[in-house]
């Protein structure tokens, strides 16, 4: 290779990048645009320069919505880094041989239809779901519980349609591990747990952090999920722009909120990126133990 | 034996990589039908040079003169020369046969022709009962021999081998060593050779080539480069060797301690100059005769077997390091030493060499 | 890791169960359910297989089934090419920018709502009309950058001293391709084609958006979509049940051709 192909690779790379440079640096660059333009009186859209797209989204109607969606999103995240993290642990922790087979069955319905997985939990949560007849199974007798439509729907949801890329996201500096190091601390006299919190927690930083942010980037982003188990009644960032594309009609001001959405986006990845650098070092550590 | 004819000859070739220089300005001759080695220390630019002769790099300078024709700017596809790869390079998704075959096909040789010369070559290198195998069923050895056989096949002018028994263990690497010599022999095609150890270019080649830092610093045959090394670094590099340091006299070299080694001193040296002298461990003789040149006494620190031989380290005031004696089985076995006994080491005047230091 | 006690070792079991139950049980639900007989969605009374046949009578899931094959197949052919040589390409090269690196890591991580609503700009924009090519030609933007993902991973324990070894043994660089590359990176290529097609037969938003109005290109997931505002039926069950069926067939396969594509 090296010396004598590289002259033929950007021949290899060029209708791959034509298409994304034309189907999403473009497309994208136009939304950017649009957000500095005017809603047309009938809904077109107005070629004048304006802040005022930028400014309405600091509106407190429409700042109050992101934070809503951040806490939303946050809550989401938290439970499912969680719950991830001990799945991603008890994985790494099987033997050897079962553990591609956990993995394996944790990640599959990651990879089924994002909206039938959603569906499922309106089956379960509905009124007379399963859960209202466990309860009622069990003798209760009163007006069935109101789980639909509720903000717990939403997180439920977004939890169970993101959890399976957490526990991969962690499994994987989990099962890296230099097993010697959780030993070494453990012979110099730390307890279980204060070997967790020192030497095991601070290794599998990068997988928790990777697995975070990626469930609360699409999250924050997401339309379908409080659209089905919010029933509408529990906007998100996602919903205010499909609204001002699709009800509204209103182009310029969906596009600032685009916009805010992949500023929020690339500040929760770069944070990601500086913690990713700092832990480098312990990793870098850490392998050369397990390799050497 | 007619004289020798010039196969390929590398004329002041260089190769740089950005700031490194990999190749720096080497010119050597390497005949028709022999057994060259590349011999130098890791990162000296043995892989670089033999990949010029591949066409797998350009060289920045100089010619590659193949059959007196440049071919450095020639694409590998279109060269008779084959590398067999450091890493073997087998196709995994191909059987034994196949990988053998596929050169064959790229000439678009009829069916019949490269089932024969595949059959013949498979036989030759004892690969017939694998041939159905695919790489992944084969031991290390095995790969070695499919990656020769699918280069030889091609009846190159000329094959590159690079380091082609370093993953080899060290058995295993003794046998193949004799094999491809005979191999060689058989198919009558001239092999440059790559490797890192001194001792298998030595068992190995007709010819060989010194490298270090991209610069040529000897070319000649085994015997002459392990007898008559150019500078310190290839006597040291080549076989083990003793020295002793100190400055150059008229006839020999004066040690730090005062003693006198008696050798001839290149006219290079100046008197005075900072010179070495040095001495292979089997040219040393313990308890010699009264009228051996150079003399010294020491004491015995340790003994190990090499092979049915003995190898002394003797510690005496003329070096920092303990001398290095080689003892035959033979002369153990009629005056035995043991550890801390007090020998004399001698050695005569033309087995000294000595370099500027 | 370290030995650990009988007791941490039942807490970890417990752990890995409740997360399985968590995970399956919707699902397993879900699937129960499409086999009941009775017209409740969520009641169990008996075992039939009769909203599968009602589906297969349903014209307009028919045509949205159709419409999704159509799209995923097209689209995955697209990015299964030219995702390949990307991947192929970058990692020749080595040395690339990092904008490079975010120009082809951006399709799968950008908000599916962003990049639908920037096509649908776009394309109206440009005056485009809307409809079945249009959801291909957004597809093919997230579906290049998994293949490509897939495919580069594979490269990066490819051994390209079986490139140098064909071309020294005297083969073209498209012979070389054809003969060596190509088949030593086909499972790679293959799963990534899988996974492109799941994710194809499986995106709703940016169909959405870019499919204009009218049954016409209407897909599955839109179909799906609709249904389930109208309200839960035992139909969605059995077309949810099916639907699953073939993502998880597919990525199952694609798992098997290619160890660990899932785990990238
Ligand atoms: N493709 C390359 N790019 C940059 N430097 C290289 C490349 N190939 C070799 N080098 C450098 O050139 C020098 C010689 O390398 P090489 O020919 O591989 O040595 P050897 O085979 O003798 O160990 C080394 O310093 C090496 O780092
Ligand atoms: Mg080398």
């Amino acid at each position: 290779m090296k010396s004598y192909a590289p002259s033929r690779s950007s021949l290899l790379m060029a209708p791959a990048l034509a298409w994304l440079t034309a189907l999403m640096v473009v497309p994208c660059a136009l939304v950017l645009a649009l957000a500095f333009f005017r809603r047309g009186i009938y809904g077109g859209i107005e070629y004048t320069f304006t802040l005022e797209n930028f400014g309405l989204v600091f509106d407190p109607l429409y700042a109050g919505i992101f934070l809503n969606s951040a806490r939303i999103a946050g809550t989401a995240t938290l439970i499912a880094v969680v719950i991830g993290y001990a799945a991603a642990y008890a994985i790494a922790a099987a033997p050897r041989r079962l553990q591609p087979v956990f993995l394996f069955f944790a990640v599959l319905p990651f990879w089924s239809n994002y909206l039938i997985r959603t569906y499922a939990w309106i089956v379960l949560l509905n009124r007379e779901g399963l859960i209202t007849q466990l309860l009622r199974w069990f003798g209760y007798t009163g007006e069935p519980p109101s789980m639909l439509y509720t903000e717990g729907a939403v997180i439920a949801g977004l939890v169970y349609n993101y959890l399976p890329f957490v526990i991969l996201a962690c499994y994987a500096p989990l099962s890296r591990l230099n097993p010697e190091l959780a030993e070494a601390s453990r012979d110099l006299g730390a307890s279980a747990m204060t070997t967790f919190r020192r030497v095991i927690l601070p290794l599998t930083v990068p997988g928790i952090a990777a697995g975070a942010v990626f469930v609360f980037v699409l999250s924050i982003g997401n339309f379908v999920t409080p659209a089905l188990l919010g029933g509408g009644r529990f906007q998100m960032i996602g919903n205010l722009v499909y609204d001002q594309f699709l009800t509204a009609n209103d182009w310029p001001f969906g596009a600032a909120l685009a916009m805010a959405l992949i500023a929020i986006m690339l500040l929760v990845l770069t944070a990601q990126a500086l913690a990713a650098d700092r832990a480098a070092g312990r990793i870098a550590e850490a392998k050369g133990g397990a390799d050497g | 034996m007619s004289a020798p004819r010039t196969l390929l000859a590398i004329d002041k070739v260089s190769k740089n990589f950005g700031r490194v220089t990999a190749v720096d300005g080497i010119s050597l001759d390497i005949r028709e039908n022999e057994f060259f080695a590349l011999l130098g220390p890791s990162g000296c630019g043995k892989t670089t040079l033999l990949r010029m002769l591949a066409g797998f790099e350009t060289p920045n300078d100089g010619r590659i003169l193949l059959d007196g024709r440049d071919i450095a700017r020639t694409p590998p596809n279109k060269r008779p020369v084959n590398l067999m790869f450091q890493s073997y390079a087998l196709f995994p998704h191909m059987s034994v046969r196949a990988n053998v075959s596929y050169g064959l096909e790229m000439e678009r040789l009829p069916a019949k022709e490269i089932r024969s010369r595949v059959d013949a070559i498979l036989a030759t290198t004892e690969l017939v009962a694998l041939a159905d195998r695919k790489p992944e069923q084969l031991s290390g050895g095995q790969k070695q021999r499919v990656a020769l056989a699918r280069a030889l096949v091609k009846r190159p002018r000329l094959l590159l081998l690079d380091e082609p028994l370093g993953a080899l263990d060290k058995k295993l690497r003794g046998a193949m060593q004799l094999e491809l010599k005979r191999l060689q022999h058989e198919v009558g095609i001239t092999f440059v050779i790559v490797t890192h150890d001194q001792e298998e270019s030595l068992v190995m080649a007709d010819r060989m080539a010194v490298l270090r830092d991209g610069k040529l610093l000897q070319c000649d045959t085994p015997h002459a480069v392990y007898e008559h090394p150019v500078d310190r670094f290839v006597a040291d590099f080549i076989g083990v060797m003793n020295f002793v340091p100190g400055r150059a006299t008229d006839d020999g070299v004066l040690a730090a301690d005062g003693a006198r080694i008696v050798g001839t001193v290149p006219s290079t040296l100046a008197p005075g100059a900072a010179a070495v002298a040095s001495v292979r461990p089997e040219r040393i003789r313990l308890f010699p005769s009264a009228q051996t040149a150079n003399r010294v006494a020491g004491t015995v620190e340790a003994l190990a077997y090499q092979g049915l031989d003995l190898q002394l380290h003797v510690r005496t005031a003329l070096s920092q390091k303990p001398f290095l004696v080689r003892v035959t089985a033979d002369a153990a076995d009629r005056r035995p030493v043991a550890s801390g006994d007090a020998v004399e080491l001698g050695w005569d005047a033309v087995d000294v060499r000595i370099f500027a230091d | 890791m370290a030995e650990r006690s009988p007791a941490t070792r039942r807490t970890l079991w417990l752990v890995l169960s409740l997360v399985f139950a968590f995970l399956y049980i919707p699902i397993a639900v879900l699937v129960a359910l499409s086999f009941n007989q009775g017209g409740l969605p969520t009641v169990w009374s008996g075992f039939s297989l009769k909203w599968y046949a009602s589906l297969a009578g349903n014209a307009a899931i028919l045509s949205a089934a159709l419409n999704t094959l159509i799209v995923a197949l097209v689209s995955t052919a697209i990015a299964t090419l030219f995702g390949t040589l990307l991947a192929i390409g970058v990692e020749i090269r080595r040395q690339y920018g990092s904008g490079l690196e975010a120009l082809i890591f951006a399709p799968m991580i950008i908000p599916d709502i962003v990049l639908a609503i920037a096509l649908l700009s776009f394309f109206s924009l440009l005056d485009f009309t809307l409809g079945l090519h249009t959801i291909i030609l957004a597809h093919v933007v997230f579906n290049l950058a998994f293949v490509c993902s897939v495919v580069r991973a594979r490269l990066k324990s490819f051994d390209w001293s079986i490139v140098e070894a064909s071309a020294d043994l005297g083969a073209s660089a498209i012979t070389t391709f054809r003969r060596v590359t190509l088949p030593v990176i086909l499972p790679a290529v293959v799963a990534g084609a899988l996974l492109a097609f799941t994710l194809s037969v499986d995106e709703f938003i940016i169909a959405f958006f870019t499919s204009g109005a009218g049954r016409a290109s209407t897909t599955l997931p839109m179909q799906i979509y609709s249904m389930i505002r109208f309200g839960i039926t035992p139909e969605i069950n059995a077309l949810a049940t099916i639907v699953m069926a073939v993502s998880i067939t597919a990525l199952t396969l694609s798992q098997r051709l290619n160890r660990g594509v899932i785990g990238q």
